[in-house]
């Protein structure tokens, strides 16, 4: 029996070092590369979330037929907006990428935008991405995406007339000629002052908010 | 045997959780995942229930198990069948939170992390061994 108790505590200093060794890591460093600009054809960049004064800014690339963006919406997405956007420790950028493969994604960036024009941007955004069904069905969504827009609070007949006009496509072209030139290949991307995030997490993001914040103290 | 094997079972569990809880609370920065996706699964909104960080509950959990094992393993507890039907018990509450957990990650979240993995196979495991003990404990033996 005294050889399990000996056992165990072996067990418990090692294990316990790990863990404290672990606790003393420093977070990954934040990129600091000048941003690559390629401005739409109207000048504008994307719609964003959080403070202008946030020290740092997240662009993200984004299709909203893609599950993977999907699933980053809705999973990821609440709490990088509740710890790191709302307390304006980052500010979140949102880049349309519609994949060519994806029949309706250009169509959604479309309503996302007509949303935009009446300042539901965001709501359309969640509402698209939380009722992702629409992704799955094969179906036309033009009707579901009305019932969105209209759930959101939009103005139907105008969001009928930006959507009949394709009002924004020139700022989804552009926003995909930046994305691409930016190296974009796939969907969620992500890039912090110009430089390419990987595979980013909200980890990544709660780490590059705590390096950033030690930087400035 | 099998109260000593619970113990430490507990023990390796109760570290596992412990790192996890304190990366929730923002005391470790990046978690050692290699190719799995801790991170996500972790900033999830399902890594809290009721407002209490999930790892916090595997941390009490495996405490208490460790605690109620350690106990057992004491000469006038060997034989005593309330702490088989406590650690049973115990481990069933955490076996079926472990089954909960790994279907968020499997069906909802489609990511897994490998510390969740780990417990979940520590929880199985001593799920197995206390279920194990109490049937016996049932039929007569002890532990």
């Amino acid at each position: 029996m005294k050889g399990f108790y000996v056992l165990l505590a072996g067990v418990a200093v090692v294990g316990g070092g790990v863990v404290w060794y672990s606790a003393q890591r420093k977070p990954a460093p934040a990129p600091s590369a000048p941003a690559a600009v390629v401005p739409a054809a109207d000048g504008f960049r994307g719609y964003t979330l959080g403070a202008a004064s946030a020290p740092i800014e997240v662009t993200e690339y984004s299709d909203f037929e893609c599950p993977f963006c999907a699933s980053f919406a809705t999973v990821q997405m609440p709490v990088i907006r509740e710890q790191l956007i709302g307390p304006g420790k980052l500010r979140w950028r949102y880049r349309d990428f519609p994949l060519p493969s994806h029949r309706y994604s250009r169509y959604a960036a479309l309503a996302a935008q007509c949303a935009g024009e009446q300042g539901k941007f965001w709501e359309m955004h969640d509402r698209l991405f939380e009722q992702h069904q629409w992704a799955r069905t094969g179906d036309n969504p033009r009707t579901l995406f009305r019932d969105f827009a209209r759930a959101v609070g939009v103005d139907l007949d105008k969001y009928d007339a930006c959507m009949d006009a394709q009002r924004y496509a020139g700022r989804i072209d552009a926003s995909v000629q930046e994305g691409e030139a930016a190296g974009v290949r796939g969907t969620p991307s992500f890039y912090v002052n110009g430089r390419s995030f990987g595979r980013s997490t909200s980890d990544d993001f709660k780490a590059l908010v705590d390096s950033l914040t030690k930087k400035h103290k | 045997m099998r109260r000593q094997a619970i113990v430490l079972l507990a023990l390796v569990g109760l570290l596992v959780a412990t790192y996890l809880w304190l990366y929730k609370i923002g005391l470790i920065g990046v978690l050692q995942c290699g190719t799995g996706s801790c991170e996500y699964v972790q900033a999830s909104r399902f890594a809290e229930l009721l407002g209490v960080p999930v790892a916090l509950y595997g941390v009490a959990g495996y405490a208490a198990l460790f605690g109620v094992g350690l106990a057992g393993l004491r000469p006038r507890f060997a034989a005593d069948r309330r702490v088989t039907a406590l650690l049973a018990a115990l481990a069933t509450v955490g076996f079926g939170f472990t089954l909960y957990l790994t279907a968020i990650e499997l069906f909802v979240l489609h990511a897994t992390c490998r510390w969740c993995v780990a417990s979940a196979v520590i929880m199985t495991a001593i799920w197995a061994a206390a279920v194990t003990g109490r049937r016996q404990s049932g039929d007569g033996s002890s532990r």
